[in-house]
């Protein structure tokens, strides 16, 4: 299907099949491609994003250093948080989502594959327009290019009048953007579940990652939307004479807060419950057991997707609330505290009493229970909110997140290339090479992560270019940037493995892990439309169903 | 309140032994002695009701949090151990099971207990702090946030100054604590001297309030919290707590008028006659902008540029001639003197004490 030279007749038309072949990728509608290009632009970003992450340590190992000027500092860590949260880990678990969600319902492809399409171009040119900002933009200083105003564009200082220049409107517009790209994966990817499921696959035999899918896109519909809206209010501010933001007109500075919030932290949700996802399939198959309690595991997901869009102005502790607004967003804090703890037990449920196989998918699942454990106990520590008068917007902050987004989301994405990679390309990845990635990544990991809550204690803020001698931070913040470097050659180690897996790698086949859920049973890569004929299920696990006929979960279910 | 210090008393020692098991840097940092140190700053070495409420409670919440920790990893170690694949096996399946209802309500409700708990303990320190009234013997600051440095005025004293505030210590048996009131012209900033409190942040059009009754004389670290711009990173800041007769004689002598020296008019020419005085301000001269710190006690302060240099003649002299050399992408242009004239300048800012 690849290189079908046209030959027509008195015209000498030559083959060229990598022309052919980047067509087909270019214009493809097929989710798994989809799945993959979206994979593939999250890894670019990924690096991108790196780069400037090692940027920041290198700046911040020792005090007053000056390897970038604070412009150029202050444009890292912008740049690095909006990359990290919208062109790599959304994309990176769209496209897993993509790729897994209509093979895991024994579906032909997504249910809209051209908005399919449409959604993944407009997320890949949202990350495009925001580094043209490189080329295109002047920053806060005047002279400068890519937008400096923080992730979170915290107003007044996303007004023209302390961002002159164009470098927030690319960071306004690649959310946007992006944003409605989205939406459209989101709509695609409730409608495929709700329509396209194969039969018997009731809505309570889906596989765990399709109904932490469903859950994930629902809140996207929701919490993005208040994003986008923001933005708008935020170009009207900017070009048509608006007065929503812009304090110097009697505009508030608190609004933008409530509507970065309530997208925010509804987001870290929309991040993390895909991790919880690839947890919900790995675990069991490498433990040997079905996921234990698996009702409660939904409910408890459910729970966390409401309760998370009750809890936005957590974030927003310093700023003055009344203690009754203060006490409502610390209760509903750590309430959702308990389903994720809810959820936590019942992975540990699930390995107890099996035979767990020590792959690297498990090692990296293992690590992240872990990190994602001690993740939810510094929140639970600065959900206080007292506590976090003091911890917010300090290194300890950012050491907490961090944690969540690569102690958690990362260590979890890790465990699911290396649990699904066989059946995307057909060919197993190094082992060997697995484990220096995983061990390399555990102690840079926990070299930078850990220490890092110790300056925010001892009173360091986030985002400054640099810091004062004798505050007893300069060895903690060398022993971070040394984490870092180490983080950054394991993820070399990873994509040396990805690249010299795709050659060399021994042959997956069908089913190398012996798992239970329907994209096993296909070849590997699976075919076009990956079922010749639409299979039907019994049971939560179908191919354990297959395996062992004699005592099959659909006697139990 | 009362009930807290006792419990959080008690449970001290347990918390330090979690500590050391798991943040054990942090634990070391955290038994420093706590002398008035104006180098290091750390929340668990605090000077202040505030903050001291602060560290008791999280001293409580990390117990609670180390408890759920050890319990939960000591269960996740264990069945990594115990239930891992062994040879012996030959590829038989364990025994499916599928979940257990009791299990669950176990370990929903448990935590739900625990919530209950923390949210208590939080809510009582969240009134104790925020809902504290303020006492007439308070001394009343208004802080106002600006790109990269802090004015401070006395409303009722009649004083403005910059960068370093001065606040009297606060003897518990006759309370003078300071009651803070947060204001932006600009962008958004946070105050924040972790031994004296928790943040609270300076945002436009948006009055903010906190206080701060400290226990110990010294001099306390801290620096703007929120991103504000380019320089966010040397808006720092130095709370000087006074004793009451030291602070007496600082306000007096910050209510005078600029000293006049007639040895430095050539300088006070320079000042006034160039674009300085529209942004500074030099009490009993014409000089009276407002973009700028107040000057008229400049050679009181211990640093310049919102502390991100010592208040010396060379540091000044630079400062002058060119802020961006101290700190880059500060709004202070360079004033391009001669050097007749910025030495002049330098003079004129040196007799202003």
């Amino acid at each position: 299907m690849s290189s079908n030279a046209i030959t027509i007749p008195g015209t000498q038309i030559q083959a060229r099949p990598w022309v052919d072949e980047l067509h087909q990728w270019l214009t493809t509608v097929d989710h798994k491609r989809l799945g993959i290009l979206y994979i593939l632009s999250a890894l670019l970003f990924l690096v991108i994003g790196g780069v400037e992450a090692l940027i920041i340590r290198i700046q911040l190992m020792h005090s007053h250093n000056d390897f970038v000027s604070p412009q150029v500092f202050n444009r890292m860590f912008t740049m690095h948080g909006t990359t990290m949260i919208f062109f790599v880990a959304m994309p990176v678990l769209f496209g897993f989502a993509n790729y897994l969600v209509p093979l895991m319902i024994g579906a032909r492809d997504m249910a809209f594959p051209r908005l399919n399409a449409f959604s993944f171009w407009l997320s890949f040119l949202g990350g495009l327009l925001l580094y043209f900002s490189f080329l295109g933009g002047s920053g806060l200083y005047g002279a400068g290019n890519a937008p400096d105003v923080g992730w979170w564009a915290y107003a007044p200082l996303g007004a023209r009048a302390f961002s002159p220049g164009h470098s927030s409107d690319y960071w306004t517009l690649a959310l946007l953007v992006s944003g409605f790209g989205s939406i459209g994966t989101a709509i695609n990817i409730i409608a495929t579940i709700v329509c396209l499921r194969c039969p018997g696959m009731k809505i309570s035999r889906m596989p765990l990652l399709v109904w932490l899918n469903l859950v994930m896109a629902g809140m996207v519909l929701i919490a993005i939307t208040p994003l986008s809206a923001a933005q708008m209010m935020l170009l009207i501010d900017r070009y048509l004479g608006g007065h929503f933001f812009d304090t110097q007109a009697g505009g508030s500075a608190v609004l933008w807060m409530h509507f970065f919030w309530i997208f925010g932290h509804p987001e870290v949700y929309i991040l993390i419950i895909p991790s919880f996802a690839f947890m919900s399939e790995i675990i069991p198959v490498f433990s040997r057991k079905p996921i234990f309690g698996y009702p409660v595991m939904v409910g408890a997901t459910v729970c966390i997707a409401f309760v998370s869009m009750s809890v936005w102005a957590h974030h927003m502790f310093t700023i003055g609330m009344n203690s009754y607004a203060n006490s409502f967003f610390v209760i509903t804090t750590m309430a959702v505290g308990v389903p994720t703890g809810i959820k936590i037990f019942n992975w540990i449920g699930t390995m107890w009493g099996g035979r767990i196989q020590f792959k690297t998918p498990m090692l990296f699942s293992i690590a992240f229970l872990f990190q994602f454990l001690v993740a939810g106990l510094t929140g639970i520590i600065q959900s206080s909110a007292p506590v976090d008068w003091q911890l917010s917007l300090s290194y300890f902050v950012v050491a907490h997140f961090h944690y969540v987004i690569v102690g958690g989301i990362l260590f979890a994405l890790f465990a699911a290339f290396y649990y699904w990679y066989p059946k995307m390309i057909g060919r197993m990845l190094s082992e060997r090479l697995g484990k220096w990635h995983f061990w390399l990544f555990l102690i840079g990991f926990h070299l930078t992560f850990d220490v890092m809550h110790i300056p925010g204690v001892l009173g360091m803020p986030r985002r400054i270019y640099t810091y004062e001698p004798g505050r007893g931070w300069d060895t903690l913040n060398l022993i971070i940037s040394i984490g870092a470097f180490i983080q950054a050659i394991a993820i070399l180690v990873f994509v040396a493995n990805l690249i010299i897996s795709y050659f060399k790698g021994a042959k997956a086949g069908n089913d190398p892990w012996d798992a239970w859920t329907l994209e096993w049973s296909v070849s590997s890569p699976p075919p076009a439309y990956n079922f010749a004929t639409v299979p039907t299920v019994a049971s939560r696990r179908p191919l354990w169903d297959l395996k062992h006929p004699e005592d099959p979960d659909s006697r139990y279910e | 309140m009362c009930l807290l210090k006792m419990r959080s008393s008690t449970l001290r020692s347990l918390a330090q032994t979690i500590l050391l098991l798991f943040w054990s840097a942090m634990a070391v940092w955290a038994n420093q002695p706590k002398g008035s140190s104006s180098h290091g700053t750390n929340i668990f070495a605090p000077a202040s009701t505030p903050a001291k409420s602060i560290a008791d409670l999280s001293v409580f919440v990390l117990v609670i949090t180390g408890i759920i920790f050890v319990v939960v990893f000591a269960l996740l170690v264990y069945s990594v151990v115990k239930f891992r694949a062994r040879a012996t096996d030959a590829g038989r399946e364990p025994a499916q099971v599928y979940g257990s209802t009791q299990i669950e309500l176990a370990w929903t409700i448990i935590p739900i207990l625990i919530v209950v708990v923390l949210f208590l303990a939080t809510a009582r320190v969240i009134h104790a702090i925020q809902d504290a009234p303020e006492p007439a013997g308070a001394v009343q600051v208004t802080a106002i946030g600006h790109q990269y440095w802090w004015e401070f005025r006395y409303p009722k004293l009649g004083i403005v100054t910059a960068n370093e505030l001065h606040i009297p210590v606060s003897d518990p048996n006759h309370p003078t604590p300071t009651f803070l009131q947060l204001l932006s012209v600009d962008t958004d900033h946070s105050f924040w001297v972790p031994e004296l409190g928790g943040k609270t942040d300076l945002i436009p059009n948006h009055p903010n309030r906190m206080w701060m009754d400290p226990q110990r004389t010294g001099v306390f670290l801290g620096q703007c919290a929120q991103y504000c711009g380019t320089q966010h990173a040397k808006m720092l800041l130095r709370v000087s707590v006074d004793g009451p007769e030291e602070f007496a004689s600082w306000v007096r002598a910050q209510q005078k008028p600029a000293v006049e020296d007639a040895g430095a008019i050539a300088g006070r020419r320079v000042f006034e006659s160039n674009a300085c005085m529209n942004c500074h301000a030099v009490a009993g001269t014409a000089a009276d902008g407002r973009f700028g710190p107040d000057l008229t006690h400049l050679m009181s302060r211990a640093t310049i540029a919102a502390g991100a240099a010592k208040n010396t003649h060379n540091n000044l002299r630079l400062w002058i001639q060119d802020p961006s050399a101290i700190k880059p992408g500060s709004l202070m242009p360079a004033m391009k003197l001669s050097d007749a004239d910025l030495d002049a300048v330098v003079s004129y800012m040196e007799t202003l004490r």
